[in-house]
């Protein structure tokens, strides 16, 4: 009984040494997520004006949704879509293209090696949207004669984006490829496989974490790439989320922040959705990526 | 590498051939429309897929041939040609390269010294050909296709009389008449039809009249004449210029050297915007980081004590704000700080009934974007920190504390210190990353508010890039393409000092203390 007590008092003594500490992460957290909080707040709010949302709505409603997937002017559907389809190609296409070259990199010894490194190097620090005006000119000049790829197409915007994600994933990839052991393709070749086999077949599956964390990083980033998008994308059907998101706020924003609000829920939900379960890869990614052998 | 088998190595050459064939038809086509830089990039790509495939030697270039063509196509290539605009006058006004400008300009007429004119009549067949019957003043009749004058004989077995005028009766052609004469304009505007060194020119719904070319020009001397005043013009500054100083339009590209460079540190105006957007940019960079690092590192210690409940769940919240997407943040932002209705005004206009101008005063506005970056780069610091502090051996603390060090002690002497050999270079690119932030400025702020008297479009809350996109595409009186360009160099060249800064930086702390 005495025994039980002490315990007691032990505990709530923790407890209330833990207290204020426990109190300030809580305080924290509300900082953390109170915009979060307010814009869903805002999405099932009867009213759609700034000025008159409550953060506790008087009751919940789910119309400012509805209104998002039905107002012609402002095809959101559509935008998520081509959002979705632009990040998940230029994904797809960074991943083998980069699988592609850091195997050569990390395999290959070719004269001009560490000379490209360099260059990749250098050249993955200019960020590409400074060179906007060059892009915008060269893509005009494309559609010219190659309309599919020119200025207000989704496949001139992914070959933007890959083209901007080669330097950084490539050095990503490379030093991967460095942590495992040349014996297991060697094996592979006595065994009778031509290289190209034993990248596809012995490599590619034993470096998938990498690929995951190169996946990931070029989804994220072309979905929430903005400069870019806003300068090649004209048409309202073809906008990314990023660009019909800034034009649906550009006007009167005040009135029609309920269905805005809405837009940012559906638009941030989408991407957790994918970000979440592949997240645990890039912090094993990185870091084993970064040891070397 | 093993030998092929020849079904094997047949297929390729064939594939090879088609493709190959199918580049050099592409290459023609563009070479024919005078497109160089395309088709300089297309014979690259074609000749390195034909040494990839075919050189045993460039093996390794079959993996790095796709992934070089974008890179190249769409970084490097861009790179080049900005760097080559920024040493020209691409701006509006000179968007034309000088052979489009001269072929312009080739299709202006003036009014030949003594005019005659001369009344028609237009004919159609049903293939849509045109037919032009022209009286001249003495009562003349020519006939014309559009390209030359035919002169007809008086006696001519064409002619008939219609409505009581002579009219022609040429197989298959219909005389246009009425409101149809109005759809035929456009048409007969862009005629000019020669005869004895002159052209007859549409001058009225009714009538053509003798005209000359209005320039010629000469290629050796690069001089264009005005023939009408006999006045020469040369090139200067991308713009046909007489020497009394007036100009033609349109102006043409034109190489000008470090101008652009010149003039952003010479230019009083432009200079000062530079000067400030730049300060600016600075200070915005080195706030965000400072503020977020600081409240990351507070949180990771927080957070850094393997006895606290809930720690997972903590840590996961608190990475809220980094997952979102940062345009969707920013206009959520942008709606707290409204100034009528967000939600910080209506609190503080309850309590203390004060109204923050939050995004229309630049002093609140910087600092509201500091805030609005702080949320949303605080939980990445905490991450890193983290790491870093997990990485800390137990024995130094131990040491430390045994040595009489206090909490806040071991602190400054071990914990940061130790922290920063690893989070040095990885702040130096969250700086870099912010000093480049065009997503968030452009999104909340876009540059606004607006500065008096600024002589390109520099707002207050402008960083580099924003400023420099604006330029290029958002200027008042027209967008200056070059002048961009050249802006943009130069913030390659600090990103690049920054990132050198970086790496010398972990190398020196990993001297001193690793």
């Amino acid at each position: 009984m005495a025994q039980r007590k002490t315990a007691l008092r032990r505990w709530g003594r923790m407890v209330l040494r833990r207290f204020p500490k426990h109190l300030l992460i809580w305080i924290i957290i509300a900082y953390a997520l109170f915009p979060v909080l307010w814009i869903f707040s805002a999405s099932v709010n009867p009213t759609s004006s700034l000025s008159q949302q409550k953060l506790i709505p008087d009751h919940i409603t789910w119309d400012h949704y509805r209104t998002l997937f039905t107002d012609p002017n402002y095809p959101f559907a559509t935008w998520l879509l081509n959002t979705l389809k632009i990040s998940g190609i230029t994904a797809i296409g960074t991943v083998v293209l980069c699988a592609l070259s850091g195997y050569a990199f990390s395999r290959f010894r070719f004269t001009g090696r560490r000379l490209s490194l360099l260059s990749l190097l250098l050249i993955q620090m200019f960020p590409q949207m400074l060179a906007i005006v060059a892009i915008f000119f060269i893509l005009r000049m494309i559609g010219d004669y190659a309309p599919a790829l020119g200025i207000n197409t989704h496949l001139g915007l992914i070959m933007v984006y890959l083209g901007g994600a080669m330097g950084f994933n490539t050095y990503l990839m490379k030093g991967y490829f460095d942590t495992v052991p040349r014996s297991l393709e060697e094996s592979a070749m006595v065994d009778g496989a031509t290289p190209f086999q034993a990248f596809l077949r012995i490599m590619i599956p034993l470096v998938r974490p990498i690929l995951a964390v190169i996946f990931i990083i070029q989804f994220i980033t072309s979905y929430s790439e903005f400069i870019l998008a806003s300068v090649l994308l004209r048409g309202s059907d073809q906008l990314t989320l990023s660009v019909g998101l800034r034009f649906f706020t550009e006007q009167a924003f005040e009135r029609r922040w309920g269905p805005f609000a809405a837009g940012a829920i559906i638009g941030g939900a989408s991407f957790l959705l994918i970000f979440l379960p592949l997240q645990r890869f890039i912090v094993s990614g990185l870091t084993q990526g970064s040891v070397k052998e | 590498m093993r030998s092929q088998s020849p079904l094997h190595l047949s297929v390729k050459i064939i594939l090879l051939g088609v493709l190959d064939a199918a580049v050099v038809w592409a290459g023609v086509g563009l070479a024919t429309q005078a497109a160089y830089a395309l088709l300089s990039l297309l014979l690259l790509g074609a000749t390195g897929l034909n040494i990839a495939i075919l050189s045993r030697r460039a093996y390794p270039l079959r993996y790095l041939l796709p992934g070089l063509v974008f890179l190249v196509g769409m970084v490097v290539y861009p790179i080049l040609y900005n760097i080559y605009i920024s040493f020209t006058n691409l701006q509006t006004g000179n968007l034309l390269q000088k052979s489009q400008v001269v072929q312009l300009l080739d299709g202006r007429y003036a009014p030949a010294p003594d005019e005659t004119t001369y009344t028609y009549q237009a004919y159609l067949n049903d293939k849509n050909d045109l037919l032009l019957l022209l009286t001249d003043e003495q009562g003349n009749h020519f006939l014309s296709r559009g390209e030359s004058l035919e002169a007809l004989a008086p006696d001519d077995p064409r002619f008939v009389t219609q409505d009581g005028s002579v009219g022609l009766d040429v197989a298959g052609y219909q005389p246009v008449t009425g409101a149809g004469i109005y759809q035929l304009l456009p048409r007969l505007e862009a005629l000019a039809i020669p005869t004895d060194g002159l052209y007859l020119r549409l001058s009225g719904v009714r009538q053509f009249r003798t005209a000359i070319k209005q320039y010629r020009y000469d290629p050796k001397a690069d001089r264009l004449v005005d023939l009408e005043t006999g006045v020469s013009y040369t090139p200067v500054d991308g713009r046909f210029t007489s020497a009394d100083g007036k100009a033609i339009e349109p102006g043409f590209q034109t190489w000008v050297g470090l101008r652009n460079f010149v003039t952003i540190f010479s230019s009083a105006a432009i200079g000062k915007d530079f000067l400030r957007v730049f300060l600016w940019t600075v200070v915005w960079a080195t706030l965000s980081v400072f503020f977020s690092f600081s409240l990351g590192l507070s949180f990771a210690l927080l957070l850094n004590d393997r006895t606290l409940r809930l720690r997972l769940v903590y840590r996961t919240l608190l990475l809220v704000p980094y997952v979102m997407p940062v345009f969707i943040s920013a206009f959520v932002w942008r709606g707290m700080f409204n100034e009528n209705f967000g939600i910080f005004n209506r609190i503080l206009g309850d309590l203390f009934n004060v109204q923050v101008p939050w995004l229309t005063n630049a002093m609140w506005a910087r600092a509201s974007l500091i805030i609005i970056n702080v949320w949303l780069t605080f939980p990445y610091m905490m991450l890193i920190s983290l790491g870093a502090l997990q990485s800390i051996p137990d024995q130094l603390y131990e040491a430390a504390r045994v040595d009489g060090a206090g909490a806040w002690r071991r602190f400054w002497t071990v914990t940061l210190p130790l922290l920063m050999i690893s989070l040095a270079p990885l702040l130096i690119g969250a700086f870099a990353f912010a000093f480049n932030n065009f997503t968030l400025i452009y999104l909340v702020t876009a540059g606004r508010p607006a500065v008096l008297g600024a002589a390109t479009p520099a707002g207050a809350t402008d960083i580099l890039i924003s400023w420099t996109y604006r330029i290029s595409f958002q200027g008042g009186s027209g967008n200056n393409y070059g002048l961009a360009s050249a802006i943009s160099i130069l913030i390659f060249f600090m990103i690049a000092t920054i990132s050198a800064i970086g790496f010398r930086m972990s190398r020196h702390l990993e001297e001193v203390y690793g």
